[in-house]
């Protein structure tokens, strides 16, 4: 028997989108798979390793544990929403400046993670920083460059506000 | 060259697009494929009696189910097994789809396929398999021992068995060696399996285009060219009709230069029957419990050394535990073996190790390779030595050091190339005292005894290894320089992340004086490069580096000759800057390299207006000589390749400082210091991070990550919740410090960087517990409830 479809209206990167899905189709999977926006990683569809992050009404969630229909009218920013037209942001300036990415799959999870907590906190410390990134793994890096990103993302937001 | 470009931190050009998500890994690819999913063994080991795919049938959304019955011709055949040795007498590999019998939990036994993964997955769920229980093989001494076989055809479980041994100057045995010195030690080591974990799994698509009866594959791979020959063969097809395809891959470590795995053969195949885009995705338990594993093995140590801590003979008996297939042959235990002795010259040296099945995950090579494992026990040997003869552990090491005038340096072994085992060069006495300089070696005792004072106990760590990289047989280049006057470069083998568009191209910019915007580089694209190898040993930047290298001087040749001929000069008077071909001090007799790609191609059709100037009335060229003169051939391209005679020999020495808390035994590193010497730098900034993200890996090794298997054979712990990889609050802060030896075997004088990380940390944590404690650490990881044994057993 087809599943009950759900037809679902989100606000993603500023723009109404709709989808008509399952009730168990992961966040996640509706970003990727109906709305094509494959910069969203999956890397344990278990909310370990925060591969998955976006920001739901400018939080920091994770795609893969929430089902989409429990996020119907809500406003969703993912990676490809994080830059300013052709102009990357501070965050993700800071990321290619320090080598804060190796294959580049944990940083969209990273991103989105890091530009929540600068908005929170425009200049966190050494520990904040730790702390802030604490819940995202990283397989390549050894998120030193990532810490030192961070740093400097809130470096180039001071300089630019 | 006339743009410093090799040597400089250039920022990384595939940035831009992986930070806009416009990155392209194997799961975004093919929105409209469809999905398969795999029933896969939930025993150890067991007999398929029955396979009831019934309850399946009525999934809406099902397309197809497939088991090894199904499976046509060769594909019904075992998988390949990649690398055979004489050693490995009883190699076995998996079906693509088990065969009557299962010998690990996550072996597949049944494909499905379906309009998405949802449903692909609810129908396995509706799949009955009927099993007859095996008692499992679980553990390395356990089969070693064990009545209960693996494979009924390998008698007691050991599927390799290789002694390698090097007399000493006088012509005796270790044994021998050993029995007569003056001081003795035998010991006992374990190292515990880990695995590279990608944060992308693996993945492959397939589209079969029926009209030309091509297929294209795009798998998340660290092979493309061989994953090519491999679908190939499997599936009967003519080379030249398959295509595979890298796209961005999300890490690798090991773990994806295995190939093929079952599933990159199965979903072509599948693509090709239902004439669909087929495509799989693995998942993280998928990844946990059918993807390789890596470092597991048993180790006896038998040293012998004089009163100055040289050591006259070393034997070491290795158990390794391959798990339950051997598709990689022995590479592994054969790195241990032979990188065991590392920076030393070890007076007389045996080795020997058995390489045993498990009812387990097959274990390939995970950054490394072996190399851990070796490291950790040469390591820990000469801290035994320096404990027993009361010495300082630097100075037992500085006694043992091959001396930079020694180099190639024998050591008498046959590597994993199959090759002589000669180390081209290196200064370990003055790496080791860089390294004692940035961690502050010498005063580190007052510090330790400061702290002691206030109740904390700190203890300092080192670790020597010397890595054999750039392993052949070859890599190739191929540049292009077209007629807008961007160069294009490929080359065979793959990218997860190293940067590759990046150093490539500077590689390119630096040998053809062109701007680096104007190059840009493919990897992993069997239709762009069809010959390579793959990514893996760290040998990516020293062989397609230097096979790039090679083919853009043959390019920059080729367009010298034509620009002197343009420009009536003597081609040994030109120089490229800028893109410009001039005459060296005079700038104004020039030719763009986009003129010569012009004229480089004699045309009888002008495509645009640059292009009339080859055109056949224009003038220009010689009625003498034809228009592509004998030898030559049209365009502004070359290809070449490098081809080593053997490995080259990178190395390097990692020291660090622990604090244990007295009460919790919780283990934390204070400091991480490494001195590393990878030859001539390509980008520093991109080989720090290679250390920095092997120095985490390393950490996880030492101090969190293990497999945890029950006496079923079942991993308890296959979940990124329970398999406890270092998040950014578990790493330390790595210092590091570059020595260059340049390496005497290639052009570009490189040596490979990937690895270097990773491969001393067990030992170097080690190091510095033991130090802090005082009691013997002979195994890794160590966890605080390890640790809290081992301190009640010794009090
Ligand atoms: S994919 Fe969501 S946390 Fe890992
Ligand atoms: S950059 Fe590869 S996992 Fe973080």
């Amino acid at each position: 028997m087809p599943e009950q479809a759900h037809e679902i209206t989100l606000v993603v990167n500023g723009t109404l989108r709709r989808a008509e899905v399952p009730g168990r189709r992961l966040l996640s999977d509706c970003l990727r798979h109906d709305l094509g926006l494959t910069g969203t990683h999956v890397g344990c569809e278990h909310g370990v390793c925060g591969c998955c992050t976006v920001l739901l009404d400018g939080e920091p969630v994770r795609s893969c544990l929430t089902f989409a229909v429990t996020v119907d009218g809500r406003e969703i920013t993912t990676v490809e929403g994080l830059a300013d037209g052709e102009r990357m942001s501070p965050v993700q300036r800071a990321f290619a400046e320090c080598h804060g990415l190796q294959c580049g799959f944990c940083t969209p999870g990273f991103l989105c993670t890091v530009t929540a907590l600068l908005r929170e906190n425009p200049a966190p410390t050494e520990e904040e920083v730790l702390e802030g990134i604490s819940g995202n793994l990283c397989r390549c890096t050894g998120y030193q460059n990532i810490v030192k990103a961070v740093h400097r993302a809130a470096e180039i937001m001071a300089e630019e506000s | 060259m006339t743009t410093k470009l090799f040597g400089e931190p250039v920022q990384r050009r595939e940035d831009p697009r992986l930070l806009t998500g416009r990155g392209r890994y194997l799961d975004d690819l093919g929105p409209d494929a469809l999905a398969a999913a795999f029933v896969r063994s939930p025993h150890a080991h067991a007999l398929i009696r029955d396979i009831d795919v019934s309850a399946a049938l009525d999934v809406d959304g099902l397309v197809a189910i497939y088991t090894w019955e199904d499976l046509p011709d060769r594909l019904a055949e075992p998988l390949p097994l990649l690398i055979p040795h004489p050693a490995l007498t009883h190699g076995r590999t998996a079906y693509p789809l088990a065969r009557e019998r299962v010998r690990h939990v996550g072996e597949p036994v049944v494909m499905v396929v379906a309009r998405d993964r949802y449903l692909a997955e609810d129908a396995c769920a509706l799949i009955r398999v009927d099993y007859e229980l095996l008692k499992p093989v679980v553990g390395v001494e356990e089969a070693a021992q064990s009545a209960q076989l693996v494979h009924d055809d390998v008698p007691g479980n050991v599927g390799a068995h290789l002694v390698q041994e090097v007399a000493s100057a006088d012509g005796r045995g270790a044994r021998e060696v050993i029995e007569s010195a003056p001081h003795t030690l035998a010991f006992r080591l374990d190292v515990e399996r880990s695995a590279s974990m990608p944060l992308e799994g693996r993945g492959v698509h397939a589209r079969w285009d029926a009209d030309d009866s091509s297929l294209r594959v795009y798998s998340s791979t660290q092979t493309s060219t061989s994953v090519r020959m491999a679908v190939a063969a499997k599936l009967g097809l003519p080379l030249p009709k398959v295509e595979v395809v890298a796209p961005d891959v999300g890490g690798g470590f090991g773990v994806k230069i295995m190939h093929p795995w079952p599933e990159e053969v199965l979903v072509p195949w599948a693509a090709m029957l239902l004439g669909r885009e087929v495509k799989w995705t693995e998942d993280r338990r998928e990844h946990f419990v059918s993807s390789a594993h890596e470092r597991a093995q048993v180790q006896f140590v038998r040293v012998g050394f004089d009163g100055g801590g040289r050591v006259l003979g070393l034997e070491v008996t290795i158990l390794h535990d391959h798990g339950a297939y051997t598709p990689y042959g022995i590479i592994v235990p054969i790195i241990t073996s032979t990188q065991l002795p590392g920076p030393y010259r070890i007076g007389s040296y045996r080795v020997e190790f058995s390489s045993i099945y498990t009812n387990t995950v097959q274990v390939t090579p995970y950054r490394g390779a072996g190399r851990p494992q070796a490291v950790f026990c040469m390591e820990r040997t000469m801290d035994r030595i320096a404990a027993h003869l009361g010495l300082d552990r630097t100075a037992v090491r500085a006694a043992n050091f091959i001396q930079p005038d020694e180099f190639p340096y024998d050591q008498g072994l046959i590597f994993q190339d199959g090759r002589p085992l000669i180390y081209d060069s290196g200064d370990y006495p003055e790496s080791l005292r860089m390294l004692k300089e940035l961690i502050g070696w010498d005063a580190f005792p007052e510090a330790k005894a400061e702290a002691a004072r206030e109740g904390r106990r700190i203890g300092i760590g080192i670790g020597c290894y010397v890595e054999g990289t750039g392993v052949g047989p070859y890599e190739g280049g191929h540049v292009q320089i077209t007629s807008d006057g961007r160069v294009h470069v490929s080359t065979g083998l793959t990218s997860q992340g190293q940067g590759h568009e990046t150093s490539f191209a500077q590689i390119a910019a630096a040998e053809l004086g062109v701007p680096l915007e104007r190059v840009s580089v493919v990897t992993g694209d069997t239709r762009r490069f069809g010959y390579a190898v793959g990514t893996f040993a760290s040998r990516a930047a020293v062989m397609s580096g230097n096979a790039i290298a090679l083919a853009c001087r043959k390019v920059r040749e080729k367009a010298l000759r034509i620009a002197a001929d343009a420009l009536e000069a003597d081609p040994r008077d030109l120089e490229i800057t800028d893109g410009v071909v001039h005459v060296a001090g005079s700038p104004h007799a020039s030719v763009p390299l986009a003129t010569v790609a012009v004229l480089s191609n004699p045309l009888r059709y002008a495509f645009d207006e640059e292009a009339v100037r080859a055109t056949q009335f224009a003038g220009g060229s010689s009625f003498d000589r034809p228009p592509v003169e004998e030898g030559q051939e049209p365009g502004l391209e070359g290809r070449d390749y490098y081809s080593p005679i053997r490995s080259t020999f990178a190395s390097g020495m990692h020291a660090a400082i622990v604090e244990t808390d007295p009460l919790t035994a919780e283990i934390r590193i204070l400091r991480y210091a490494v001195v590393h010497d990878c030859g001539n730098l390509i980008n520093p900034m991109i080989v720090e991070g290679q250390i920095h993200g092997g120095v985490a890996q390393g950490v996880g090794g030492a101090l969190y990550e293990r497999m945890v298997y029950d006496s079923h054979g079942q991993l308890l712990n296959a979940s990124f919740m329970d398999f406890l990889m270092p998040y950014a609050t578990e790493v330390p802060r790595v210092e590091t410090a570059h020595l260059q030896t340049p390496s005497p075997l290639n052009p570009l004088g490189i040596k490979g960087a990937g690895e270097a990380g990773v491969i001393p940390v067990s030992a170097v944590i080690a190091s510095a517990i033991e130090d802090a404690e005082g009691i013997p650490i002979d195994r890794m990881p160590i966890s605080p409830s390890d640790l809290f044994g081992l301190r009640r057993a010794a009090s």
